[in-house]
């Protein structure tokens, strides 16, 4: 009982699936607390993701995928980016645009490249980001207790590694550089950016390409790491569980931290939990896959707690009030 | 003392400046000298905000040249002004809300790439300033947690961290107490004392006399006067800024008032922040007479209109309408049925729907009434009937029903209002600024229409910021000044006395 | 803004839409150029496949019909400034409506049964869409968030309730037991069948029709759309809905609760969406299946922005959207090459351009057209 809900394979597999969130989470952070709403970290993600998985079929090379990734999702990042900037267009409807385009293209530029109907081949070890033994760790795999907690905390992708990492890098640039300072406040009130004389068009921009290049981690590690390949939808939703996770958070790094890894956990337990009994009672998996967004809903809705988006998030800037 | 004392600290020369249709700035020319306080009075709408957003930066003129010291330069953008020493204060403060005192300050002015260093410095800064000019701030304190006196405080220690010489303040009084307000004097009498220059732009008259060194008076758009301040007085500088206006000549008899129809007693209105914007005001208004409410826009009278119209609760007070206390039930449908029909002062955005063909924005508010068709239906043909009818008696051009409703000239919009607003034949008709963006032959019309219905016996209250129409129409003047009732007048006062009771002058009072 | 700026009214309902889905369809010939295929030949495989038979017909208006549903769904809420985006879930969860209602009540003759099992779906759908509102109007939960999150919770309850409550026991597809029966020999309809085009012209005329799903609710949505524009432009509460969205202050100041309309425009979508259900449950299923609504939610919002929000335009752009799945599944028959997902890429671009994008062609046209009239 107890090794299945805090067993080493458990919370090594929460980690696994926590990463893509994390990712996804500090995307929509960087861009929202710049003031621009991101509905489309979906679509940036599954387009990385078959971005990486397709270039890593052709060419082998994980690192290559990676790079790739990087810059179609910075592409679509950068389409949001306009709209929303540049054409003070409606953000949600462009995040809505870019999932369905990102769904569509993934899809069809796939079957044309492979004709196994959107998929990728498998992918071979090399051309993937695999699990790493971080050093000295497997030595301690055969000792009890903390041999669980090397299982947990050792074997992982490296990109998994550069996302935890991600984490503190995020909360100390937001809290202690120029660069977070001013996107800080462009969110929140970007008159008084422009008055500083700082553009605010400049930064938001900045914001929008942090939560591309982030958005094609994640697709790379969803194609590369979690698992062998592309398959249509395989991000199944997780840009909006990190969007879940990200009010959660209260729009900071840490907490967001905490947040995606429950959330991890509910996704980890609802795979584990399928079929197991316990007695005559089964636990319906769709009860916990549903629990991030009830939780989500009960919590916008102000009954736990109070979770308060940046001010001039969704409202494109006019110099004019 | 030094020959830099005689350089101007600021010149604008011939600055021109549009938007769209309106010329905010009309070849404003303006010299502040180094080391003074120098005030520029205006009505609002007279262009003085538009002129100090020019100076730092935030709008480009069209034509103009900015001398700051002497040096010709182009602002670009609020660093350039920023680089140059020059800061301001704006009337909304540009503040975030989320930060620290001392995040606040550094915006913008960091210094590297990292944020500490700043924050140390303007630390010891802050330190020091506030010795200097004592203003007090905790450097940790949140600053949406801060009272609006404290808020202003920092965006002054914010200009002067960045190196303000030149400081533009943008009625900086308006959101604070007395006392707030006395304080900030003291400040500013400092900062010049120390060498600073300070610009003030306000619309009090008072405040003007109590600490400026010279004053500029502007209106729509132009610079009429420049005054050294002990040589003026204030009621010089009341008529310079209103402006000797023709009084339009309205036709109407003596009023015959009736009924006490409406009765406002100690009526308070305080807003998010607790500042009360309508503070214990008491008038009534009676069947067939109408009584003006004066005033410089922002001192009330928007936020009476609300409250007795029904769009918002008092906070303390009651009213009294047609002998009953609409305080606890006052929704404005409710008072609509009972006879009380409100013109809004903002046509555009309260008025009727710009996306509306007319006919629909000609029932805005009546809507559900059962003349427009039975039960849940609205009936298109009966609509659009009455509109047309309506648009020939009022004269409304083109009389298309079907036309959007944005697409009318202002007159011709406050007209399909005015007439969709007595249409009912209400008891007690309230109007705020029926002729504002209207052209001479609306604003004819409108007035005779108004006089014509309180010859009906109707009870009309207007709120108007043109004193000349108050003073055409109604039967009794009560002039606001922030939030208050500054007194009562009858149809025969002068321009002058009212002038002084719209800046917060009450010589009877002193 | 400025009067010059402004286009004419034939401009904006017509020219925008058309000009935005030109261009949609130029990046997506632009798509199927880079795949190695000729764009122009795509069109008129996709035209031909659409309109060209009978039976291309039969899955135009078949597609057609969940799009003016969703569509009309999304464009109420727009009418009142909200944005649904939770067209899926409530269109999801309206199906068990309809199969409750058609399975709890099998015994009752079928015209009192499908009008109920109609009922129950628009009521399943206004009240996944009500909740949202009701949220958003008395705890402020920002609309587009909550509706994102119910269409999840939508998807999870649903496995749920159709796994463990409707599939009947031993049989393995997720799905419930079929909802009624028509036999067309003998015209005996069982349950809530809505019997589609084909099985009925058997039955009555016995002329055989191409299969498809096409059935009466078709007229169905015809003649909702007429409601909704009836409820919008003839009723007064579809005037306070609209102008609690065209202008909440000048509402407020007319004594309308923007917090009502917000409840009861979104119970109205919700409902509208819902409808969907009987398309495909009631009329082409005949069961609640797994993910049975496959994104036509979300082809509501291209539906609604194409057809600028009008019943008119909502069909007409729902009629376009049909064209393109069932033209699109033809091409990707003919052409394995081009993916049906191809319409999912055409989607996005729409919504895109007549959404996010919408302003980048007003300046320049406006410009074109007054240097015109000069």
């Amino acid at each position: 009982m107890l090794e299945l809900f805090l067993g080493a394979e458990t919370l090594s597999s929460t980690i696994r699936l926590s990463v893509p969130l994390i990712l996804a989470c500090l995307a929509g952070l960087w861009s929202e607390r710049s003031g621009i709403v991101d509905i489309g970290l979906e679509g940036k993600m599954l387009i990385g993701a078959f971005a990486a998985a397709s270039t890593a079929a052709f060419y082998g090379n994980a690192w290559l995928a990676l790079l790739v990734a990087i810059v179609v999702s910075l592409a679509f990042a950068l389409v949001h980016g306009y709209a929303a900037i540049n054409q003070k267009g409606n953000q949600v409807v462009s995040g809505v645009a870019i999932n369905m385009l990102a769904a569509g293209l993934a899809v069809v530029l796939g079957n044309e490249w492979f004709r196994e109907g959107g998929r990728t081949p498998p992918l071979p070890e090399p051309a993937r980001f695999m699990p790493i033994d971080l050093p000295g760790f497997s030595a301690l795999y055969d000792v009890p207790v903390l041999g669980a907690l090397a299982r947990i905390v050792s074997g992982h992708s490296l990109l998994t590694y550069i996302t935890i990492a991600l984490v503190p890098l995020t909360a100390w640039a937001l809290a202690r550089t120029r660069f977070g300072l001013r996107l800080r406040a462009v969110g929140e009130n970007p008159h008084a950016v422009d008055t500083a004389g700082i553009s605010v068009a400049r930064l938001r921009y900045q914001a929008v390409i942090i939560a591309g290049v982030l958005c094609g981690i994640a697709g790379t590690y969803i194609a590369t790491s979690l698992s062998a390949s592309f398959v249509r939808d395989m991000t199944a939703g997780r840009g909006f569980m990190a969007l879940a996770a990200l009010i959660f958070a209260n729009w900071r790094a840490w907490p967001a931290l905490w947040a995606c890894l429950l959330f991890g956990y509910l996704q980890a337990m609802g795979t584990r939990l399928q079929g197991v009994k316990f007695g005559t009672f089964e636990i319906p998996v769709q009860f916990i896959n549903m629990l991030p967004y009830v939780m989500t809903v009960v919590l916008l809705a102000g009954f736990i707690g109070k979770s308060i988006p940046p001010k001039a998030s969704g409202i494109p800037y006019s110099k004019d009030r | 003392m030094t020959p830099a004392q005689d350089t101007p600290a600021i010149e604008l020369i011939g600055i021109d400046k549009r938007f769209g249709p309106v010329h905010a700035n009309k070849d404003v020319n303006l010299t502040i000298n180094q080391g003074s306080i120098h005030g520029i009075i205006g009505e609002n709408g007279a262009g003085k905000s538009t002129l100090m957003s020019i100076l730092f930066g935030f709008y480009h003129a069209d034509k103009g040249e900015i001398r700051v010291k002497g040096q010709p330069l182009r602002i670009k953008s609020s660093s350039d002004a920023i680089a140059h020493g020059i800061g301001m204060v704006h009337q909304h403060f540009m503040l975030v809300d989320t930060f620290t005192v001392l995040e606040n300050v550094v915006l913008g002015a960091e210094g590297g790439a990292l944020i500490g260093p700043a924050l140390a410095k303007a630390r010891e800064a802050l330190a020091h300033l506030a010795q200097e000019y004592d203003m007090d701030v905790d450097p940790d304190a949140i600053i949406g947690e801060l009272p609006v006196g404290l808020q202003q405080r920092v965006e002054i220690l914010k200009a002067l961290f960045k190196g303000a010489e030149t400081l533009i303040l943008d009625e900086p009084t308006g959101v604070l107490t007395p006392d707030e307000a006395d304080h900030l004097f003291r400040i500013l009498g400092q900062l010049r004392d120390q060498g600073k220059t300070v610009i003030l732009i306000t619309h009090k008259l008072r405040e003007i006399m109590a600490i400026t060194d010279r004053v500029t008076v502007m209106r729509r758009g132009e610079v009429v006067a420049n005054f050294e301040t002990k040589k003026t007085s204030v009621e010089e500088l009341a008529e310079a800024m209103v402006g000797r206006r023709v009084l339009l000549h309205v036709d109407k008899g003596p009023a015959k008032p009736r009924e006490v129809v409406l009765d406002v007693r100690n009526v308070t209105w305080k807003d998010k922040k607790g500042i009360a914007r309508v503070d214990n005001v008491s008038f009534t208004v009676r069947a067939g007479e109408i009584v003006g409410i004066a005033g410089v826009s922002g001192n009330g009278q928007s936020e009476l209109l609300d409250v007795i119209s029904g769009i918002t609760r008092p906070t303390s007070g009651e009213i009294i309408f047609e002998g009953k206390s609409i305080g606890e039930l006052a929704d404005p449908r409710h008072l609509r049925e009972e006879g009380l029909a409100h013109v809004p002062e903002d046509r555009q955005h309260r008025g009727l729907i710009t996306s509306f063909d007319a006919s629909e924005s000609a029932i805005l508010g009546w809507h559900y009434d059962e003349s427009l068709g039975h039960g849940f239906r609205l009936d298109r043909g009966k609509v659009v009937n009455r509109t047309r009818k309506e648009m020939e008696e009022f004269d409304v051009r083109p009389a298309n029903p079907l036309l959007k409703s944005g697409k009318f000239s202002g007159g011709n919009q406050q007209k399909i209002i005015l007439a969709r607003e007595i249409a009912r034949d209400p008891d007690l008709l309230i109007v705020g600024q029926p002729t504002r963006g209207v052209d001479i032959g609306a604003i004819e019309f409108i007035h005779k229409r108004l006089i014509h219905l309180r010859d009906q016996g109707k009870a009309i209250l207007l709120v108007s910021v043109e004193l000349d129409e108050i003073r055409s129409l109604s039967d009794r003047i009560i002039v606001m000044f922030a939030g208050k009732v500054m007194g009562e007048r009858d149809a025969t006062a002068n321009e002058r006395e009212l002038g002084l009771l719209m800046a917060g002058v009450n010589k009877e009072a002193a | 803004m400025s009067a010059r700026g402004e286009l004419p009214g034939w401009a904006d309902v017509a020219l925008i839409p058309a000009l935005n889905l030109i261009v949609a369809l130029l990046v997506s010939g632009v798509v199927v150029l880079i795949i190695g295929e000729n764009p122009l030949e795509a069109m008129w495989i996709m035209l031909k496949g659409a309109v060209g038979s009978i039976k291309g017909w039969g899955y135009l208006l078949y597609y057609a019909t969940n799009f003016i549903f969703t569509g009309l769904a999304v464009a109420v809420a727009f009418h009142a400034g909200l944005f649904n985006i939770g067209g899926e879930g409530q269109a999801y969860f309206a199906g068990l409506g309809a199969t409750v209602v058609g399975l709890s009540f099998e015994f009752l003759p079928w015209p009192l049964l499908i009008p109920l099992a109609i009922l129950a779906s628009a009521l399943f759908g206004a009240f996944w869409g009500f909740v949202p509102g009701y949220l958003q109007a008395k705890r402020g939960s920002h609309i587009v968030i909550t509706t994102i999150m119910f269409n999840f919770i939508a998807s999870s309850l649903m496995v749920y309730i159709i796994n463990y409550w409707l599939r009947p026991v031993g049989k393995m597809a997720v799905e419930s037991r079929a909802i009624g029966s028509f036999d067309f020999q003998t015209f005996d309809l069982t349950g809530a069948y809505i019997p589609s085009f084909r099985e009925l012209t058997l039955a009555i005329f016995g002329y055989r029709l191409p299969s498809t799903p096409l059935n009466p609710s078709f007229f169905l949505a015809l003649a909702v759309a007429w409601g909704v524009w009836y409820f919008l432009w003839r009723t007064k509460l579809g005037y306070e809905v609209r102008a609690v969205g065209a202008n909440t202050d000048a509402a407020i100041y007319a004594g309308i609760r923007p917090q009502k309309i917000i409840m009861v425009a979104m119970a109205i979508s919700g409902g509208l969406a819902g409808l969907l259900a009987v398309n495909e449950v009631m009329g082409a299923q005949h069961r609640l299946v797994l993910e049975y609504v496959q994104g036509a939610g979300f082809v509501g919002i291209a539906v609604a922005l194409m057809g600028r929000s009008h019943p008119v335009g909502i069909v007409l752009a729902a009629l376009l959207f049909g064209l393109l799945y069932q033209g699109g599944t033809e091409l990707s028959f003919a052409k394995p090459e081009i993916n049906r997902d191809m319409i999912v890429v055409i989607q996005g671009l729409v919504i895109l351009f007549m959404g996010a994008l919408e302003q980048t062609f007003r300046p320049w046209l406006s410009a074109l057209l007054f240097k015109a009239e000069d």
